[in-house]
């Protein structure tokens, strides 16, 4: 019988530890399959953050570092800094980089530090049981807001890449989602530009990725993907915000 | 050894370090060790270096982390409350196995406290300093010459080891000029490549993960437990300790860094007036020289022991009365603020009988 697919020799054959419905094995596969195309096997070494992406050191095929909580970007600046010739990228999420690792984050962009940034936005926390994240839709309940994220209370939800948009250090940010396969093709050529980005010296790149978290939004599956395309969509609105 | 250069505490470390093979500095702006970025942000490019300023000092360690993990001699320095700031990174380095040096320019406190010099950072130092069950090397030298001998050689220990080696200074090593030897470059491409380092070529069963996470308590204790084994592998072959004239003395001064070098002037003067004094001065804080103590306090001549520090109620003198075991009676002499106890100061506590 013909072979019609392979997994990406990127990805570990170790099973992934997500919950059902859960985006991160889609960014997962997406990241490895570009880095495949792109060629970075013997050059590239991956940051893992702390929250549900913690174990990605087992899944990416490659050399890779955990960081501390939020320090994935400046980890991630001490590598590049010593072999500016291997791919480097962190993979975080919303609590590791838009809270405790926001100044790292904004710097290492400021920097124009030559890194692809992978974003997790599922606008919770997911490890630690679904508390507030930064990102946290008004309204959206979570288990440090339990009736709702309230704006007077809780202050905004933070808008990433329009953010770091705005500096003169990033070459490449774009918002993309997982909600459908059209989306997904999308997410994929924005991480393949983020890394060739990288490969061409022109500095930061980041994708910001909205993703799912069923178990923590108390949604099916379904009515994840669903929460993504009429709810995040609106307030993180997907397109390229910077390109250079 | 064979130029001979008058140099600041500070600068003189980052040359000794340079030439000891650092090749990456990740620092940020704190009295008083300024000169010490300063000064790798400039030397630093002519080496084929990296010298960085990072927006904090919790990033600035975590970018030696980073360096560190893929296999390059990278290096921080800041004072007392960047070094507090550091303490997570530390922790993860030492969980990481990672080798990196660390400079603290102590200054007092707690809090913002004062720049002037201080040893109130010695429990943070040789305690750990960050959560967990760690260690590190830490050096605590007296002089100019000895810091530059320290700093030359600790990239070796710390890779030796795999861990942080830790140079604690205090503003007055820091800032003070004095004539220094330095040592020859090292050829750093004829060091052993590191096996463990994730340094982006491998893939597969070879490939390597730099991490501190252990989730299966078996495999965290074995993990602690090997640690715990480098920690006293290092307690037999790196203890370093200064003896002065301690061999017939009847009191014994101890004291690090600048105040081991002002209780030797006391322990000079003293011997002139007839009175039988001696210093020990811990080189290695940790590890502790505990069994140079234990040596001396057997004598029945020896009749007590005088801890000085720049701190109030003192820290190293916890672990000088673990060495003498209650076998001695062991005092104290201190002082804050920023405030430096002169070599009288030191002679006039001997001859009160304190």
């Amino acid at each position: 019988m013909a072979k019609v697919f392979t997994k990406t020799k990127m990805l570990t054959d170790v099973p992934f530890h997500y919950c059902p419905g859960c985006t991160h094995g889609i960014s997962h596969r997406l990241v490895a399959e570009v880095l495949e195309e792109i060629n970075a096997e013997g050059h590239v070494v991956g940051i893992a953050p702390v929250g549900c992406a913690v174990f990605a050191y087992k899944y990416f095929n490659c050399d890779m570092l955990e960081a501390a909580h939020g320090r994935a970007p400046a980890v991630a600046t001490g590598v590049k800094r010593v072999n500016p010739n291997n791919i480097v990228f962190a993979y975080q999420g919303d609590g590791d980089l838009a809270s405790i690792g926001m100044a790292e984050t904004v710097h290492a962009a400021i920097r124009g530090e030559n890194i692809t940034v992978i974003f997790i936005n599922n606008s919770i926390y997911g490890m630690t049981g679904g508390q507030m994240a930064p990102t946290t839709l008004e309204g959206q309940k979570s288990t440090t807001c339990k009736s709702g994220r309230d704006l007077t209370v809780n202050g905004n939800p933070v808008k990433v890449a329009e953010m770091l948009a705005t500096q003169d250090g990033p070459a490449y940010i774009a918002r993309v989602s997982l909600h459908n396969v059209s989306n997904i093709v999308k997410a994929k050529a924005a991480i393949r530009k983020a890394f060739r980005c990288q490969i061409e010296n022109k500095g930061f790149s980041m994708v910001e990725i909205l993703s799912t978290c069923p178990t923590n939004w108390g949604l099916s599956a379904v009515a994840s993907m669903d929460f993504v395309a009429n709810e995040m969509i609106k307030k993180f609105p997907l397109g390229v915000f910077k390109e250079v | 050894m064979s130029e001979r250069e008058l140099m600041k505490g500070n600068e003189a470390i980052a040359e000794a370090a340079i030439r000891g093979g650092c090749r990456f500095f990740f620092g940020y702006p704190i009295t008083p060790q300024n000169e010490i970025p300063e000064y790798m942000s400039a030397r630093l490019p002519e080496v084929g270096g990296v010298f960085i300023q990072a927006e904090s000092e919790v990033s600035a360690i975590n970018m030696v982390y980073g360096a560190a993990g893929v296999g390059a001699r990278a290096m921080t320095s800041s004072s007392s409350p960047g070094i507090s700031l550091k303490q997570e990174g530390i922790s993860y380095i030492a969980g990481a196995e990672l080798p990196c040096v660390i400079v603290n320019m102590v200054r007092c406190g707690p809090g913002l406290g004062g720049i002037q010099p201080s040893q109130g950072d010695y429990f943070q130092s040789v305690k750990g300093g960050g959560h967990g069950d760690y260690r590190m090397l830490v050096y605590g030298p007296s002089t100019v010459q000895e810091a530059v001998e320290l700093a030359y050689s600790a990239f070796d220990k710390a890779e030796q080891y795999r861990l942080p080696v830790m140079i604690l200074g205090d503003g007055m090593l820091g800032q003070i000029m004095e004539p220094v030897s330095l040592p020859e470059m090292k050829d750093i491409s004829k060091l052993p490549r590191k096996e463990w380092a994730a340094d982006g070529s491998h893939i597969g069963a070879d490939r390597k993960i730099i991490n501190s996470l252990y989730i299966e308590p078996d495999i965290l204790e074995a993990m602690n437990i090997k640690l715990n084994n480098v920690y006293i592998d290092m307690s037999k072959n790196e203890v370093m300790c200064e003896e002065y004239l301690c061999d017939d003395a009847e009191i014994i001064i101890t004291a690090y860094g600048t105040v081991g070098r002002i209780a030797k002037s006391s322990v000079q003067m003293l011997r002139k007036e007839g009175i039988k004094a001696g210093l020990i001065r811990p080189i290695t804080l940790y590890p502790f020289p505990t069994q140079v103590y234990a040596k001396h306090v057997a004598r029945a001549e020896l009749k007590n022991i005088l801890c000085v520090e720049l701190s109030i109620a003192g820290q190293m003198i916890e672990d000088v009365r673990l060495s003498v075991d209650g076998k001695k009676p062991v005092s104290y002499f201190g002082r804050g603020g920023g405030n430096v106890m002169s070599a009288e100061d030191i002679v006039k506590v001997i001859k009160e009988g304190r």
